[in-house]
């Protein structure tokens, strides 16, 4: 318990601007892999005086071991332990708990060794061996993690220490499942700007310029009346009165009727979400929902709406069973519809686990490449990927879509999302792809507490899934695939996965926007934006290039299609070497040059202008002028 | 334009020579066309031709196809549209030789006949009489033509037919190979003289001169003999004019040209690297132990007597293994249409593990660590042997050279790699590049490190001149006979730093240009970078004592021993210089595919805007901007007016392209045809993925209970 470094403050305030990268780094990784990962996206020397440091500083934390606590981090336990890692041999070292995170920092050698894990990751503990087991390491402890790793630790047989250990894991790791609160609402960390600021649902509408002659916007569901998992906000074709809207819902499973997502300001094309129609074994019409899909059509002339339905067909059809079902050829006749084959959220789930099983801990080798088709994650998001392309390929050709799957809040994000991301270069700027999370799948409801399961001990649970997880890995083959089109780079999605587990940011807590208020997750929580936007030059992507008017189209294809091993296996470290980015790097050391040049060239051309103020050309006008010209040379 | 089915074999209808007779288009065309000819080279004899056929063009959803005439020469078959010349054909990197539509018989790797909707391989015996009524022509480089034979008159149909056939297939003479033919001189117009004087001030080393070798010798500090007597090949046929062997060997002639320890390089602590072929086996046994003891002890006797030998015809695939992966592993790209990409996409990843070829690629590289290892951390000469020592010998050296010796990776540095491992090396090019592309895997892995200061390393091959024997013929290095001076811009990584010289008084950032000021490579390497070496005197003082001789010292490539991996981590762990040693990553997901080689011609890949390139443009851009910069800055400071820098700025200023079209992901390679924005949608999905698990047909909510509202 002698852990507070009497160095002061200045150690702590470096330690804790590390600790904000800590999630991205690898923490039981050798030295020099430390700091070698870390590489491409080394900010500025300036970016240590960024503001949540400084805000910090005036609450006086106490260092945990070599890394500063949170505000409202509190200590719980620590204790001698071994963490035996499965890339190096066994550490001796102590684990400090708190009601955040477990660190471990090694104690038996000066290469340090550190893990630095918040207790929301954790999706599951157990105990291993025990009394009745061999060996030295007998008494042992596994946590499973739900960002591609497990950590094991052994610890001494005396004193009841992994019993006591083992606890307090399960207590703070699954709060929720014993009464107490995620560390979300106890935090304290104040930043600059709020977060919670970034989307402004009737902002984001004005921007798509709606509402207009062809759509208005609806408060009808206020209080959540008309359905408790969509926002209160809503847009719907103009000439739907709030009681077809009511007829509407009645027919859509879960109330989640058509609404849109996006407009196309050029051909008035819509993109529009909801859930599948309720058809049933019966094969149930409703002529309010086929009215209301016809207006929809109307709106822009669209002489055939286009229905995706993201399941297969056999899928689809099975739903009927269960009261569910797709938009039949007979009922809606001015519409096609059409399957994208994407599966359901257990076939993600499995396939993610079988894709842990060949990367963690050691990278399947011989047989690597069968190996990673037979989990057939890639392929997965090949079909997710080839769905938002015909998606964004109708829309942008001037046909309105509607897309579905069975509730609307898994599939149908992710290719209304990605849709998006093609046709809308404002979702490809760090601001803009802020608004999309928040607006297609925190308010639309995508369940983020069922799928990820915060503060639940229910490992097994079988609602969770990695969709969301899936949906940022179809964002990084597209970044990869265009890697000028995006003003955040690869660093913002790691965070955001990284935070999607922590439970330090009420950003991805609950399922829906009315849990979210009834609990007053902005009132008592930090928005992950407000810590993102404190520092966004280590998310920019210097090769950004804006441009307006351009729809991406990836290739989904697996020739082009790559395991993001940045994300996936970054905890292995002979794997991490790869991740630095020479070209990056040149081109951060060209731009220095360039803007030391640029100075240069400034100076002198005021030393010159200053010789001719005496002749006449009074202001600095000229060498900007000039400067301007030589920026743009082409 | 006319639309086809599925095209190929897999059509159930004859095509559709129904629709349309030859006449008939004949007809309908204006009167009797100026005939049309190729602009033949210099020394290029046109053999005959055929209108009008039909070419099938690959790089759309529906087949569709152009009219027009083909030729034969005995240079190239080539293909010239009715069609006035689209001018949006993407003209960057344009080779003057040949173009889109020319295939030099040298490239023909094998041709297909359709014959009433069955396809057959074409050899020598279906020449005969019948003609298919498409051809289909499968290039080394991997692009694919299909041809239709039913619109020309019949006697031309197969004129054409069977003169493509036998020119590209039959077997014939040295003489007939059209280097010896092609009378084409380096013009001597602006673009030589601009390229010598601007570019490259220095030239390829050769070494088919004792000079260079010796040059060499003294570059790299070799203390070793430089043999002349092959001069007129009296030793061997199968050894180069000039070689370099350790000073210890004798007698020259006992060993027939045979297991003669070839010198390869040497690193800076004196331990050397050599290549041998087997001894004579006809020999007695103790003959044959005797002459392997004299090769292994002069090789040993060249520093510290320490030597390592590995026989590679053990410890590696055998040539015929990696032909056959080969040519397993090129049919992944020889793909004729839409359809054929999607159905294959499906199966993508365990396709590419089931030729192999990544796993030898693998295997390779993890060779040529382990001898970097021996050289470079334990200082052991090493001894590489092999049957004829030409071909795997030559893999494994020039890779190990590759990542020791930056020089190497230099554009000219990289030529006279090529050069010394390979042409003056005896590589049997002649009788590889028929059945082996051996070349592909050297190339592979020379793209597989960034600084690596050549994108040239595909033209080579494509060349009609790679294979010149004599030094009478121009060189492949010359590439102004084959590319504009824009064209070659593209052999420069832009990334590519030269090493920061020690002027101790400017510590400049990095200076913005790149291309290397090598003045001579012995001069240049008068202090090899110590930084980042391994060095260890009393190690290497204890290795006096013992002399290590393991045959064979590793084990299977897939479980590359602890120290290997010891080796590669503890450079891993160290700052990365592209000055100094460089190790390739081996692990599974880190080796890919060459996409910009292999998947050059697919259309279906390439991504319009996007791809490595779109960086590179902006890398470009940057660098010709601070290039200006500089330059005005330079220009303005009147004192230095006189060293006004006369240094190629303008070579970055050319690779700005203009922002009018979205570049492909395939740029500057691929003939890009400026495609419709419309993106490709990958068909036959269902067939994809076929998950039968019961998990598929479950409910996405476990407890789903649908309100029947």
């Amino acid at each position: 318990t002698s852990c507070v470094i009497p160095s002061g403050v200045h150690l702590n305030l470096r330690a804790s601007h590390k600790n904000d990268m800590s999630l991205v780094e690898v923490e039981e990784a050798n030295p020099a892999m430390a700091s070698a990962p870390i590489a491409p996206y080394n900010s500025s020397p300036l970016g240590n005086s960024s503001s949540p440091n400084a805000s910090r500083e005036s609450l006086k934390m106490e260092p945990l071991a070599d890394v500063a606590m949170l505000p409202g981090e509190e200590r719980v336990i620590d204790k001698d332990i071994i963490y035996i890692c499965p890339f190096n041999a066994a550490v001796k070292g102590k684990v400090f708990i708190t009601n955040y995170r477990l660190y471990f920092k090694n104690t038996d050698s000066e290469t340090p060794v550190t893990l630095d894990v918040p207790l929301g990751v954790i999706s599951r503990v157990e105990k291993m061996g025990g009394a009745s087991s061999r060996g030295e390491n007998s008494y042992g402890l596994e946590i499973t993690c739900k960002d591609m790793r497990n950590l094991r630790f052994a610890l001494k047989q005396e004193g009841h220490s992994r019993r006591d250990i083992f606890e307090i894991i399960f207590k703070y790791a699954f709060p929720l499942s014993h009464g107490m609160q995620l560390f979300a609402f106890l935090s304290q960390e104040k930043y600059e700007e709020n977060g919670w600021n970034v989307y402004e649902a009737m902002e984001e509408y004005r921007r798509q310029v709606l509402p207009n002659s062809e759509w208005r916007v609806t408060f009808i569901n206020k209080n959540y009346e008309l359905c408790d998992t969509y926002p209160t906000i809503l847009v719907v074709p103009y000439k739907a009165t709030d009681e077809d809207l009511r007829r509407v819902a009645a027919f859509r499973s879960r109330c989640r009727i058509p609404v849109l997502s996006w407009f196309h300001k050029e051909n008035h094309a819509v993109i529009m979400r909801c859930s599948q129609p309720l058809v049933g074994m019966s094969g149930k019409r409703n002529k309010d929902d086929e009215r209301y899909l016809d207006l929809i059509r109307e709106a822009n002339g669209t002489t055939k709406l286009t229905i995706y339905d993201a399941r297969p067909n056999v899928n689809a059809v099975a739903n009927k069973a269960t009261g569910g079902g797709y938009e039949g050829d007979d009922a809606y006749q001015n519409a096609e519809l059409v399957f994208l084959d994407i599966h359901n959220i257990h076939v993600m789930r499995e396939s993610l686990k079988k894709l842990k099983d060949i990367v963690y801990p050691n990278v399947e080798e011989s047989h690597w490449l069968s190996s990673l088709e037979s989990t057939h994650w890639l392929e997965h998001i090949k079909l997710v990927l080839s769905g938002a392309i015909q998606v964004a390929d109708k829309v942008s050709s001037g046909s309105s879509v509607v897309v579905h799957c069975s509730d609307g809040w898994d599939r149908t994000a992710q290719l209304t999302s990605l849709a998006m991301l093609m046709l809308d270069s404002y979702y490809r700027t760090l601001r803009g792809f802020q608004v999309l999370l928040e607006k297609e799948w925190i308010s639309f409801g995508h369940k983020f507490a069922s799928r990820i399961g915060h503060g639940d001990k229910n490992h097994a649970d079988q609602d969770r899934s990695p969709i969301f997880l899936q949906f940022i890995d179809c964002v990084w083959q597209m970044t990869k695939q265009f890697p000028t089109a995006f003003e955040f780079n690869e660093r913002l999605l790691v965070v955001i996965l990284d935070h999607l587990y922590s439970c330090r940011f009420g950003t991805f807590l609950y399922n829906c926007e009315s849990a979210r208020e009834s609990n007053n997750v902005r009132g008592k929580t930090v928005s992950l934006w407000s810590f993102v936007n404190s520092d966004t030059s280590l998310y920019i992507n210097p090769f950004f290039t804006p441009e307006s008017s351009r729809v991406l189209y990836p290739v989904a294809s697996m020739r082009h299609l790559e395991l993001w091993v940045t994300y996936y296996i970054r905890w292995n470290p002979r794997i991490l070497h790869q991740q630095q980015s020479p070209v990056e790097q040149r081109y951060k050391e060209l731009l220095a040059v360039r803007d030391q040049y640029l100075k240069k060239l400034e100076e002198l051309q005021l030393s010159d202008s200053t010789h001719l103020t005496n002749s006449s050309t009074p202001n600095a006008a000229t060498p900007n002028q000039h400067i301007t010209h030589l920026q743009t040379p082409f | 334009m006319l639309s086809l089915g599925s095209g190929g074999a897999k059509s159930t209808k004859p095509s559709f020579v129904s629709y349309v007779t030859p006449e008939e288009i004949k007809s309908e065309k204006d009167p009797p066309k100026q005939e049309k000819h190729p602009d033949l080279l210099p020394g290029e004899v046109e053999f005959c031709s055929a209108n009008p056929i039909l070419k099938y063009t690959q790089d759309d959803l529906s087949q569709r196809g152009v009219f027009g005439t083909l030729f034969c020469t005995n240079f190239r078959v080539t293909f010239i549209s009715d069609e006035k010349p689209q001018e949006k054909t993407d003209k960057t990197f344009k080779n003057k030789l040949y173009g889109e539509n020319d295939i030099p018989l040298m490239c023909v790797d094998h041709i297909y006949g359709v014959y009433d909707e069955k396809r057959k391989l074409i050899t020598g015996g279906l020449v005969k009489n019948k003609y298919p009524s498409k051809m289909i022509i499968h290039c080394k480089d991997l692009r694919v033509f299909q041809f239709s034979l039913t619109f020309s008159k019949e006697e031309d149909a197969k004129k054409i037919f069977q003169g493509i056939a036998h020119h590209c297939l039959e077997e014939k003479s040295l003489k007939c190979v059209f280097a010896f033919s092609y009378m084409g001189t380096p013009s001597p117009g602006t673009d030589l003289s601009f390229c010598r004087e601007m570019q490259w001030k220095q030239e390829t080393v050769m070494f088919d001169s004792p000079e260079d070798w010796t040059q060499e010798m003294k570059r790299t500090k070799a203390n070793c003999r430089l043999v002349t007597e092959n001069e007129n090949f009296e030793l061997s046929q199968r050894l180069p004019k000039y070689f370099v062997i350790p000073l210890t060997i004798g007698d020259l002639f006992s060993y027939q040209g045979k297991g003669l320890p070839i010198w390869c390089w040497s690193h800076y602590s004196g331990c050397a690297l050599f290549k041998a072929s087997f001894p004579p086996v006809t020999q007695e046994d103790g003959d044959f132990q005797k002459h392997l003891d004299t090769m292994i002890n002069a090789v040993a006797h060249n520093h510290l007597y320490s030597v390592k030998t590995e026989d590679l015809s053990e410890s590696l695939p055998n040539i015929q293994d990696i032909q056959q992966s080969y040519n397993k592993f090129k049919q992944f790209f020889l793909i004729e249409n839409s359809t054929d990409f999607w159905l294959s996409d499906v199966k993508w990843f365990s396709s590419l593990e089931s030729s192999g070829w990544l796993d030898i690629i693998r295997q390779c590289l993890q060779k040529a660590v382990e001898v970097v290892e021996c050289l470079e951390k334990d200082n052991t000469n090493v001894l590489i042997t092999e049957e004829e020592g030409t071909d795997l010998c030559c893999v494994i050296s020039s890779l190990a050279q590759i990542m020791l010796d930056p020089y190497y990776r230099t554009l000219m540095g990289f030529q006279s790699l090529v050069q010394k491992e390979w042409v003056a090396g005896c590589h049997a090019f002649l009788d590889r590049c028929n059945h082996l592309h051996q070349k592909d895997k050297e190339v592979i892995i020379a793209c597989s490190f960034l600084p690596v200061s050549s994108d040239a390393i595909l033209q080579p091959e494509k060349s009609p001149l790679a294979q010149s024997g004599p030094l009478s013929c121009p060189t492949v290095w010359d590439w102004s006979v084959q590319f504009d001076s824009k064209a070659q811009n593209f052999f420069f990584n832009p990334l590519y730093l030269e090493k920061v010289k020690h002027d101790r008084a400017v510590r400049k950032p990095h200076k913005p240009k790149h291309q290397r000021n090598l003045s001579l490579p012995s001069t240049a390497f008068k202090t090899p970078p110590k930084k980042g070496f391994f060095k260890d005197e009393t190690d290497s003082l204890k290795k006096m004592l013992r002399v290590k001789r393991l045959s064979r010292w590793r084990g299977s490539p897939d479980a590359p021993t602890a120290t290997t991996r010891e080796f590669f981590e503890s450079w891993q762990h160290r700052p990365l210089d592209y000055h100094g040693l460089l190790l390739p990553c081996l692990d599974g997901p880190a080796v890919h595919i060459w996409m910009q080689r292999y998947l050059r011609w697919i259309p279906e890949v390439y991504i319009l805007g996007g791809g490595s390139v779109a960086v590179m443009t902006k890398l470009m851009e940057l660098l010709s901007q601070v290039q200006d910069l500089k330059r005005v800055l330079e220009q303005r400071d009147s004192s230095q007016a006189a060293k006004l820098d006369h240094r190629p700025y303008f070579q970055h200023r050319l690779l700005s392209f203009d922002s009018s079209g979205r570049l492909s992901s395939s740029f500057p390679f691929a003939y890009t045809c400026y495609r419709s924005f419309k993106p490709i949608i990958p068909t036959g999905l269902m067939q994809s993925l076929m998950v039968t698990d019961s998990l598929a047909s479950q409910e996405d909510e476990a407890s789903s209970v649908v309100s029947f509202v």
